[in-house]
């Protein structure tokens, strides 16, 4: 026998003429106590966020690229990744094509193998778009692609993500629910909540761990 | 449902459901007092002081003399079969409908909670011993809730500090009902302690078995309740009293618990 | 079953351990601390006990649902990940787990291993058998850096590195590292990130753990703040994941109260900064992400705590630490004194499963059974019951029932079972015990002042003059 069919013989055995317990899900415990009315909803993912040290704007779907040049010139940082082929990395490009602005855009687009040093060491910013968010705990729902690898909002000191108000959801029940997860997970799922933080030196906490130091969420009100 | 024994056997434990707040009857004229072994060897007075508060609310009080221990000394130690051997002693001893007043929360909640473990696999004797669970009560709680009792305070202004014992504590609420009879005396003060729901260190037989951490815990516990700030100490269980004030003794301080019983009496004038 | 070849385990010396702890003043006060910091933080996460309570019993029955299920749900899960281009392989002993990481090392030629977190992993010991065989195994969660870096073993579940201050922290890197000595948290922080950077990159192999297996979808979901998880999960070549058999949940919104759970209440936050869901490898025209991901599934023990149906709650488990971070006796010995690779109450009750009652044979005992552990457990293990119920097995007669668990009766002990024998012999025969009481109230003058463990922390005991048993006679009447 291998070790799978001896483990699951013992496990059977064990379970000899017993019934499985009743799935007595309890929707409403997951939802009521995590309902937001529709104009606090943004206000209570910022509060969340903000509480551990994420930063967020509020702007508009026309706005945004000039407070990514904003934000990028305030900390010195002269060159950001973002994705040519995502409708924000068009939009992004056109900007900065018509105001003449110098800041420098560089792709994700090849194998991380063939640059890992680069990313590693010469990438100070990315910014990436996301699937939604949730009030509840603050969070962004990022599911890397083809165009947006999982290293982008991982590596780079500054991940800046783009927050449509219209994907906000109420909590993780709900988000997961109406955005139909359970019918195709990707390679990798996230949930992102802040900037990379830990405790674990005298329950003291420290941010920019191994994961991004600052976490910029630009969020866009008519979209 | 499979009556299967195998099939039970096998079963996947659930927590039972939330417990819906326990409904109290109206003041009986007569009950039982189990009066628990620790309080018969070393603390007769805190015994004899839950008679005279029970008898003082004009119920008449039964005391079967062939009672002993609740079996919670070896149960706790793993001897399962000399425990309820001994649990079944002292059911016998309580049949009827009397409520069975016990003035240890620890001691209730091994009536009330633990014999049933005890016994379900014994589906006779289980009848009997849901009687007992039913209608066993810890003693503050049977004060308040079924005497509704009502404390007039005859003594001096005073802080007292509170301790409650974890099984009382999380078995049978005790630190609430404790908490609602000395508040009822005006002119005692009920001051917090330093850490007031950790356990002194007692656990029976762990203050033998493991004494060095038990030491701790009770030095732990007794450096909080001096420095509280409070004059007197009361505890509605002994067996933590039994654990503190030995401690206190042995390091030479002046202060020591007395159990809630006694304080109350004291306090309204009975003693 | 029995143990094998008749070798006498060798108990963990759990005394000898908790006196050293106990005249550590700095560790005590380290553990004091941190252990109040993390009590009040999930405290502040639960304000409503309503919700607390019910959300509780829902965890306690999402676990007990997946358990009732658990050999359908494992092959569904191998089923589904096998279908998303994971490779599933079975270990029932931590030798077997350890040799699987091995054949896949050899088949790439690994030299270079990094971790997320992993307490699997340290159940296997899998640093140590790794660099046997010539493999470093680096840890990259800061807390488990800490303790390599230490040479020690962690000393909680969830912080390892929680019985240190930043001063001891502060020494280490500027020892090991060759940093200035600071104690500027961020900045011991940042130390920590430099030097474990070009570590992902450089590792053939990355490992981590799994908080929940979901066989619905096929996932493997891991929580963390720091970024870690994700890195070793990512950047590597090849990503091993270990867990252990229990881990696996059924449907994909069954993680939704158990992550809520988890999070308040093993550091009291709404949810970790990542919540990393895994469902296979890099596709074709992926730029990044591992081309192999293994799922090592380990029993170890774990089939004799399911066996009995009492015994199996213990595998609810969903590893938050709040019973270690409630527990008095924890916060005074830290976790280190119990010996083993889970510290504190969870500790107690698993640990006898995974190595035997032998070798733990004093760690069901470490504890005054004050309950405040299964009143903060978010999956309703019922804690004390079990660890009063591995006191019974401990104590088991040698010609006792069959032996269903490893090292029944490793604290058997004749004389002590005549003592409770003669005790419920006293408690049953009414003129028997009046009479004991009698005696020993007459004679209280002679109690012995030193009275053995007793007497080290207490004065003697004083008996009273008269039993209750007499003056309730005198004072009701004969019943």
């Amino acid at each position: 026998m291998t070790a799978k069919e001896r483990i699951l013989a013992k496990l059977r055995a064990s379970l000899d003429g017993s019934t499985p317990v009743a799935d007595d899900y309890d929707e409403a415990l997951l939802t009521t106590p995590w309902a937001y009315a529709a104009d606090k909803r943004v206000d209570r993912l910022r509060e969340v966020l903000e509480a551990v040290h994420g930063e967020t704007r509020l702007t508009t779907a026309a706005d945004w690229p000039a407070l990514v040049v904003e934000a990028l010139s305030e900390r010195g940082i002269d060159e950001l990744l973002i994705s040519p082929a995502t409708a924000h990395g068009q939009q992004l490009a056109a900007y900065l094509a018509l105001s003449g602005e110098t800041l420098k855009l560089k792709a994700y687009d090849r194998p991380v193998e063939e640059w890992k040093e680069t990313l590693f060491f010469h990438t100070p910013a990315s910014l990436t778009g996301t699937l939604g968010g949730i009030a509840a705990t603050g969070s962004l729902i990022v599911w890397p692609t083809a165009q947006e690898p999982r290293l982008m909002s991982l590596v780079p000191p500054l991940h800046i993500a783009l927050l449509k108000v219209s994907e906000v959801f109420d909590n993780l029940h709900e988000a997961m629910h109406r955005q139909r997860w359970v019918n195709g997970l990707p390679t990798n799922a996230l949930l992102i909540s802040g900037p990379s933080k830990t405790a674990d030196i005298q329950q003291t906490l420290a941010y920019g761990a191994h994961g991004p130091k600052e976490l910029l969420v630009l969020i866009l009100q008519n979209a | 449902m499979s009556h299967n024994p195998r099939a039970l056997a096998n079963a996947t434990r659930v927590a039972p459901p939330l417990e819906a707040a326990r409904s109290y009857p109206v003041k009986p004229t007569d009950v039982f007092v189990f009066g628990t072994c620790v309080i018969d060897l070393f603390f007769p007075g805190a015994g004899m002081d839950s008679i005279r508060l029970l008898e003082r609310e004009g119920i008449k009080v039964h005391f079967p003399q062939a009672q002993s221990c609740c079996g919670q000394p070896a149960y706790t130690s793993g001897y399962t079969g000399e425990a309820r051997e001994v649990a079944r002693a002292q059911l016998a001893l309580f049949a009827g409908d009397w409520p069975v007043v016990v003035p240890s929360g620890s001691c209730a909640g091994m009536f009330r909670h633990h014999y049933p473990e005890l016994f379900k696999d014994e589906p006779e004797t289980l009848k009997l011993v849901e009687s007992l669970a039913a209608r066993t009560y810890e003693l503050a709680e049977f004060l308040l809730n079924v005497c509704r009792i009502q404390l007039c305070d005859a003594g001096a202004p005073v802080k007292v500090a509170l301790h409650t014992s974890c099984s009382a504590r999380r078995e049978m609420n005790t630190h609430v009902h404790s908490r609602a009879l000395l508040a009822q005396l005006g002119a005692v003060e009920r001051i917090d302690h330093a850490y007031e729901s950790e356990c002194c260190g007692f656990g029976g037989a762990f203050s033998v078995r493991m004494p060095d951490i038990s030491g701790l815990m009770v030095l732990d516990k007794t450096k909080a309740l001096a420095g509280s700030g409070a004059a007197e100490v009361v505890s509605a269980d002994c067996g933590c009293l039994m654990n503190i004030n030995g401690a206190l003794e042995k390091q030479g301080a002046s202060l020591r618990g007395e159990h809630l019983a006694s304080f109350l009496l004291r306090r309204s004038g009975g003693k | 079953m029995s143990s094998p070849a008749n070798v006498p385990e060798a108990p963990i010396e759990f005394k000898r351990n908790v006196r050293e702890a106990l005249a550590d003043g700095q560790l005590r006060r380290n553990f004091r601390g941190a252990m109040d910091f993390l009590m009040a933080k999930r405290a502040a996460q639960f304000p409503d006990e309503d919700e607390r309570e019910r959300l509780r019993t829902f965890g306690n029955q999402v676990r007990a649902r997946a358990l009732s299920r658990l050999p359908e749900l494992l092959e569904r899960l191998e089923t589904s990940l096998t279908r998303n281009g994971v490779k599933v392989h079975w270990a029932e002993t931590v030798e077997e787990a350890n040799a699987i990481v091995h054949s896949i090392v050899q088949a790439h030629e690994a030299k270079h291993v990094i971790k997320g977190k992993s307490m699997v992993s340290e159940e296997m010991e899998m640093n140590h058998f790794l660099g046997d065989h010539g493999v470093d195994c680096l840890e990259s969660d800061m807390g488990e850096f800490i303790v390599q870096l230490r040479e020690e073993k962690p000393s909680h579940i969830i912080m390892p590195a929680i019985h240190l201050n930043a001063g001891q922290v502060a020494s280490l890197f500027h020892d090991k590292l060759d940093v200035d000595y600071t104690e500027d948290v961020d900045r011991l922080i940042q130390i920590g990130r430099e030097t474990l950077r070009r570590k992902f990159f450089e590792a053939d192999i990355g490992v981590s753990g799994v908080n929940f297996a979901i066989a619905e979808t096929g996932t493997l979901l891991l929580v963390e703040n720091e970024g870690n998880g994700r890195m070793s999960t990512t950047v590597p070549p090849v990503h091993i994941a270990v867990t252990g058999i229990e881990k696996v949940v059924e449907n994909l919104r069954d993680v939704v109260p158990l992550l809520s759970l988890l999070t308040r209440s093993a550091t009291g936050q709404p949810i970790t900064t990542y919540v990393n869901m895994i469902s296979g490898p890099r596709k074709a025209d992926e730029l990044d992400g591992p081309r192999e991901v293994h799922l090592v599934l380990l029993d170890n023990g774990r089939s004799q705590a399911f066996a009995d149906g009492e015994l199996r709650q213990t595998l609810n488990c969903i590893r938050c630490g709040a019973c270690m971070n409630h527990c008095p006796v924890y916060t005074r010995i830290g976790g280190h004194a119990y010996g083993t690779v889970y510290p504190g109450p969870i500790g107690k009750i698993a640990t006898p499963h995974m190595l035997g009652l032998e070798k733990t044979r004093d760690l069901p005992s470490a504890s005054s059974l004050c309950g405040a552990c299964g009143e903060v457990c978010p999956v309703r293990i019922p804690i004390p019951a079990l660890l009063r119920r591995l006191r019974e097995e401990a104590v088991r007669a040698p010609d006792d029932v069959p032996h269903h668990l490893r090292g029944q009766g490793a604290k058997y002990s004749a004389k002590e079972r005549m003592i409770w024998k003669a005790w419920s012999k006293m408690n049953t025969s009414p003129a028997l015990y009046r009479l004991v009481g009698y005696a020993g109230t007459r004679l209280r003058g002679l109690m012995p002042s030193n009275i053995g463990p007793w007497t080290e922390h207490h004065a003697p005991p004083r008996l009273a003059a008269r039993t209750l048993h007499e003056l309730a006679r005198e004072h009701l009447g004969d019943e």
